[in-house]
């Protein structure tokens, strides 16, 4: 029986695709990596996959008829989570749910089940987080800019949030790490790459970029934050569990003014 | 919208609205149809947290801080020597639309001192929200204050404008509340609730008929109650709590540890503690009430008017109920389940999808994440390892205590020494 590493773009539907190819040659030992954070094994026999819808589509339709709708969002989370080795669990757990015949996307005690719900819940976490820290800083050309550096890739899974809240008012939502954003122009959501011009301080509300009145509401929110705290009832210890630190350098009210 | 003046009103107003613990920001249906700005159709989104560790999901402001009123526990009280400060209109709807947009909070929660009347003030705020709503066209969430007395006529109109309607009935018992508010009565308090109540009824069932019958409080209505300020006991408290939620359909009930503001001698002094563990442990036992299937009576009766402080009322219940267990994890059922000290409603429900693939045992159990602690006195699963001791709730208790930290510890110790 022979290694094979199998080596997709990137994509969900390129790694569906791997998934497919392991069904199609009934794989039996395969190691399934994104071409991005390829590690050459010593033996082992590479083969790169071929995107392709159709396979994907194949895939994905026949995990529709073995998993609950947030079994297989469930899958999807975990993939976005991008971390080393989450292809060989999401396989497993694939290969799992196609040999019984019934649902198994609630079978805690399946290890590569419960570690994939597990995946999924710290992604689900980080794009609740994602909507909620956001700060939206109103730019001189009229657009309501806002960079994240979120832990895992969660843009694609907040873009129906914020298109649905913000319907009248252009805005971009940059991927900092990621190095692309989603942007929407009044009619409907692109993604786009940017190039900010150098040492563009990310952290910094310059006045070249943005509004005349962007400094005021920023000092405004930053005296209601202030406001709002009752003094007495001081607890950083479950303040900064809620708001770890990593998030604090593009929250506006942490800001120092 | 001059910036100064407006930067010194919110520092006030901001100030004084704090005391108002509610921000929930769920519960809503209110999507964005128009093409407008905002949509509270999901859950509830806490933007950021105060040093405190309290969420901060909508602008909480008071529209001014008069007020003809001179409640005891109250830092707007008309005798009390602050800054004074009002909003106009627009101004709240200028901040509330700014701060939407850049994605600060998921809208307005709206408060006011009294001022003139009732329904002088209630016609304010309801101004403010109508404003936002037919102007704006904003769809994001509003809280607004129902203020004691205000005609039905008005808190029907608030309630096409707003998500969430609640009044305060501050002080859980009517003579604590004659003691520390003799200007205000509990009818007040209690008339703009059932006319709410009401009309949501009938919204609802209008609806049911006719399906372009508009919202009316989607969200419901709310109180809170300020613990320690007046001598009410647990069983008192959450007696008052349980009866809201009974006769007039509550969506929540809050719970606020006094913050001492005062140096009346009717009150706890300034500088006494919050007491923070004890509001906890009612929020608990609030928990258990609504969402576990205990009858407030099995936590708080007559014989038991106090919550433990030093363990949860669920431990609590259990300790003085060992007849009731061990429970056994793979066959027992919901209701069961819930009553297992330390398990809570999600490991409930996990234990119960798991189990229909395999008997479950400690193993499985740690891994998806059950805290064992607790749990394990209470419970038997597939295995040969259980507690086989006879254990006395005492014993119980001991080992408990003695093998977890308590993030209440030093308060708890604290708290303790004053009956020690």
């Amino acid at each position: 029986m022979k290694y094979k590493n199998l080596i997709y773009d990137g994509t969900f539907d390129g790694f569906l695709s791997a998934v497919f190819y392991v069904f199609e040659y009934k794989l039996e030992t395969v190691n399934i990596q994104n071409e991005f954070v390829v590690q050459q094994g010593l033996f082992s026999e590479v083969e790169r996959i071929i995107t392709d819808d159709v396979k994907a589509n194949r895939v994905w339709q026949g995990l529709k008829s073995k998993l609950s709708t947030q079994g297989k969002y469930q899958l999807y989370y975990a993939f976005l989570s991008e971390q080393i080795g989450v292809e060989l669990l999401l396989l497993d757990y694939i290969q799992y749910a196609f040999s019984k015949s019934k649902n198994v996307d609630k079978d805690y005690a399946h290890p590569s089940v419960l570690k994939i719900a597990q995946i999924a819940k710290s992604v689900g976490r980080e794009k609740h987080r994602m909507e909620a820290f956001v700060r939206f800083r109103l730019t001189s050309d009229n657009i309501y800019f806002a960079n994240i550096e979120p832990d895992f890739n969660v843009l694609p899974l907040i873009e129906k949030h914020f298109k649905r809240r913000y319907a009248d008012q252009k805005w971009l939502i940059y991927d900092k790490k990621r190095h692309y954003g989603l942007f929407y122009d009044l009619e409907k959501v692109e993604i786009i790459r940017m190039d900010f011009p150098e040492n563009f301080d990310f952290t910094k509300t310059d006045d070249k970029f943005f509004a005349e009145q962007e400094f005021e509401f920023q000092k405004l929110w930053q005296d209601y934050f202030k406001a709002t705290n009752i003094a007495s009832r001081k607890n950083m210890k479950l303040h900064i569990r809620h708001v770890p630190k990593r998030y604090w350098k593009y929250l506006s009210e942490k800001q120092p003014n | 919208m001059s910036f100064q003046r407006t930067q010194e009103k919110l520092k006030i107003l901001a100030d004084a609205a704090k005391y108002d613990v509610s921000c929930s920001s769920s519960g809503s249906k209110r999507a964005n149809t128009n093409k407008g700005l905002g949509d509270a159709t999901g859950m509830g989104i806490c933007h950021s947290y105060t040093e405190d560790g309290r969420c901060v999901s909508l602008l909480k402001i008071l529209l001014t801080n008069h007020c003809i009123f001179d409640c005891t526990y109250c830092v707007t009280r008309k005798s009390n020597d602050i800054k004074r400060a009002a909003f106009k209109v627009q101004e709240v709807v200028d901040l509330t639309i700014n701060f939407y947009r850049r994605n600060y909070i998921e809208g307005l929660f709206l408060s006011s001192g009294i001022f003139k009347s009732a329904d002088f003030t209630m016609e304010r705020l309801v101004a403010v929200a109508k404003k936002l709503r037919l102007e704006e066209n904003f769809n994001g969430y509003i809280h607004l204050k129902s203020i004691p007395g205000a005609s039905d006529e008005l808190m029907r109109e608030a309630g096409l404008y707003a998500d969430r309607l609640s009044v305060n009935i501050e002080i859980p018992t009517e003579a604590g509340l004659k003691k520390l508010a003799p200007d205000k009565k509990r009818e007040d308090f209690i008339k703009p609730m059932v006319k709410v109540k009401n009309e949501i009824i009938q919204y609802k069932a209008e609806k049911k008929i006719i399906k372009s019958t508009p919202k009316f409080a989607p969200a419901g209505q709310s109180t809170q109650m300020i613990i320690g300020a007046s001598g009410e006991n647990d069983f008192q408290i959450m007696q008052t709590s349980n009866h809201f939620y009974k006769n007039y359909n509550l969506k929540r009930v809050y719970y606020s540890g006094y913050v001492p503001i005062s140096y009346d001698n009717r009150l706890p002094q300034i500088g006494s503690a919050v007491p923070m563990l004890r509001e906890n442990r009612l929020y608990q036992t609030d928990w258990l009430m609504r969402f576990y299937g205990f009858d407030v009576s099995e936590i708080l009766n007559e014989q038991h008017q106090h919550l433990d402080l030093d363990i949860d009322p669920k431990l609590g219940w259990a300790l003085r109920n060992l007849h009731e267990f061990p429970v056994d994890i793979n066959t027992a059922d919901k209701r069961m389940l819930a009553r297992i000290p330390g398990l809570g409603m999600k490991s409930v429900y996990k234990i119960l999808n798991a189990r229909r693939f395999r008997k479950l045992n400690w193993e499985h159990l740690k891994k998806i994440g059950i805290a064992l602690n607790r749990a394990q006195y209470f419970m038997v699963c597939e295995s040969n390892l259980y507690e086989k001791r006879d254990l006395t709730a005492e014993k119980i208790k001991g080992l408990i205590l003695q093998n977890s930290t308590s993030k209440y510890q030093k308060s708890l110790s604290n708290q303790l020494n004053l009956f020690g």
